[in-house]
């Protein structure tokens, strides 16, 4: 753990949809600096609650402080004090590189000499020193998500959500990814993330599992190997979800 | 299985724009094989894929299914592909029923003709029959995509990318699925950007940047994993891999769950003698002989192998 600092507080998280609870009162704590992994089979109810964290979606009850913002009555604040990127959507396709960055800057608030040196600084953080003016459908998919993380990150948030950024990027690209991740935690900012790759679970600090809306296992991915008796956390995530297979 | 060659891929490349998507592949697919296309995105799989399904057409270079040209004989060809597009494409407005009569009828076949080869995938749709398509979960849509794509019985079975975004269990039951297809006598190419898929194959082509880097069984590209391989562990795993980088003995060195693979530069170097060394700043740490994965070897033919 990094820090005792709590910036996600989670009690008794419950979402209905109609007669369906996607969230059965989930509580959890995520802490400064962590790299936090959210993981579930497909439908286990991830995304309604990362929604939730995000302050794009209202809780039909408990208790939730993100940065410090309550998710239900402040979630306009939570925005303003986290970043988020997805495989699916992260930065505008039809606009250039440096086009993508003064946008984000000008929607976080950053004025014109900040927008400036944080192009600088990123260009030579993600490696794409000569591409600034090249349109993002030009970019391969790895230099895209690279860079799609430095602009969630761009502000300082507080949090990053990040939901399955490396789905499809290259095995090479992924663990440079994941090299990012780690100096935004050294940094400071908390990295709240989902993944498919059971290998990238053995990365964080701390993993929780959902299955059927609620959070069944939490702890880091050493104990978790150590509880349920296996070597991997692959073995870990079927044991739980799907213990009838092994 | 037998050694008939069904797909015959010469010299095919295709462009978009200033993309070269495709650079001269050729490969050849025997019939009932289970067929792993394993890249990243942008590396030519769905390209491919479309160019074989009669899509779209290479810029030259050509390719027979079963004999048949994908150019010239394309009608005939798209009565016996099953293709199921990495977007999900079935009408989200009808429902699972609806979808599934409305593909059979469209290849003029009949669903009760050839229901026995989609039944044990069918049976987990069968209590949302009723339901539109835009109502299901993503793991329903793909079992119904598959439905879709089968239920004219064809010869080949295209999936491209069926298990991206699906959670490692799910994943793991599609590829059973697809095992049992196998043994129906279809020929089934798949694609996917999960390394850890392509043991399920006969056979895989490992491809990047629209070239097919190797073509073999899994078991054998494994084998001919060139170097000597070692995961070193240790709970400072950041210390570690910052200190391995550096370290003019290490040839390569990659994360790999809570180990880091490494090969070395020198391979006559005793590996006790490096461990020891290390361990001087890192007092936790142990090094262990293991063996190479399909992702290592896919690291390895890489560009970025070597560190600079």
């Amino acid at each position: 753990m990094k820090s005792h600092n709590k910036v996600i507080e989670v009690e008794n998280l419950v979402k209905r949809f109609g007669d369906f609870t996607a969230n059965d009162n989930l509580t959890f704590d995520v802490y400064e600096g962590e790299v936090f992994g959210f993981l579930g089979a497909n439908g286990a109810g991830k995304t309604t609650a990362m929604r939730i964290l995000c302050g794009l979606s209202r809780p039909t009850s408990g208790k939730i402080l993100v940065a410090g913002w309550d998710a239900a009555t402040h979630p306009e604040d939570i925005k303003k004090n986290i970043g988020y990127m997805s495989q699916k959507f992260s930065l505008y396709e039809d606009m250039t590189v440096k086009e993508n960055i003064r946008f984000y800057g000008g929607i976080y608030g950053l004025s014109r000499n900040e927008v400036k040196t944080k192009i600088t600084e990123m260009i030579e953080k993600v490696g794409i020193g000569g591409l600034e003016n090249k349109l993002i459908r030009e970019l391969p998919i790895g230099w895209k998500q690279k860079l799609a993380f430095a602009v969630a990150i761009f502000h300082d948030p507080k949090i990053v959500f990040l939901d399955e950024p490396t789905g499809g990027v290259d095995p090479f690209t992924r663990r440079q990814f994941w090299s990012m991740i780690y100096d935004a935690a050294k940094s400071g900012i908390t990295v709240f993330v989902t993944t498919h790759y059971m290998d990238e679970a053995e990365y964080c600090d701390r993993v929780s599992i959902m299955d059927e809306g609620k959070i069944v296992a939490l702890d880091t991915p050493e104990n978790l190997k150590k509880m349920y008796g296996v070597s991997t956390m692959n073995d870990v995530f079927i044991k739980i979800v799907r213990p009838e297979l092994i | 299985m037998n050694n008939e060659i069904y797909i015959h891929i010469d010299k095919i490349s295709k462009s978009y724009g200033n993309v070269q998507a495709l650079d001269q592949i050729s490969l050849d697919i025997k019939k009932n094989e289970l067929f792993g296309f394993i890249g990243p995105d942008g590396a030519g799989k769905t390209s491919l894929f479309r160019i074989l399904t009669t899509l779209i057409l290479p810029n030259s270079g050509n390719a027979t299914i079963d004999g048949y040209d994908t150019v010239k004989d394309y009608k005939m060809l798209r009565k016996n592909i099953g293709y199921m597009p990495g977007k999900f494409s079935l009408y989200q407005d009808l429902t699972v029923e609806e979808n599934l009569n409305f593909f059979a009828s469209v290849f003029g076949a009949k669903l009760k003709d050839n229901y026995y080869l989609i039944e044990s995938i069918y049976k987990h749709l069968e209590p949302f029959k009723k339901r539109r398509a835009a109502k299901l979960s993503g793991g329903m849509k793909q079992k119904l995509a598959l439905c879709c794509a089968l239920i004219h019985k064809p010869d080949l079975l295209v999936l491209d990318e069926p298990t991206t975004g699906v959670d490692a269990v799910s994943r793991y039951e599609f590829w059973i699925m697809l095992k049992n297809l196998r043994e129906n006598g279809i020929t089934i190419l798949v694609s996917t950007p999960y390394m850890d898929e392509a043991s399920l194959c006969d056979r895989v082509a490992l491809m990047q940047n629209g070239k097919i880097m190797i073509v073999d069984t899994p078991q054998a590209i494994v084998a001919n994993y060139p170097y000597k391989l070692f995961a070193a562990k240790s709970i400072h795993k950041s210390d570690l891999i910052s200190l391995l980088e550096i370290d003019p003995r290490i040839r390569s060195a990659f994360a790999f769950g809570e180990t880091i693979h490494i090969t070395l530069a020198n391979e006559k170097l005793p590996i006790t003698q490096l461990e020891s060394d290390l361990k001087l700043k890192i007092t936790d740490l142990t090094i262990q002989a293991t063996e190479a994965n399909i992702e290592d070897c896919f690291l390895m033919m890489g560009t970025n192998y070597e560190k600079s």
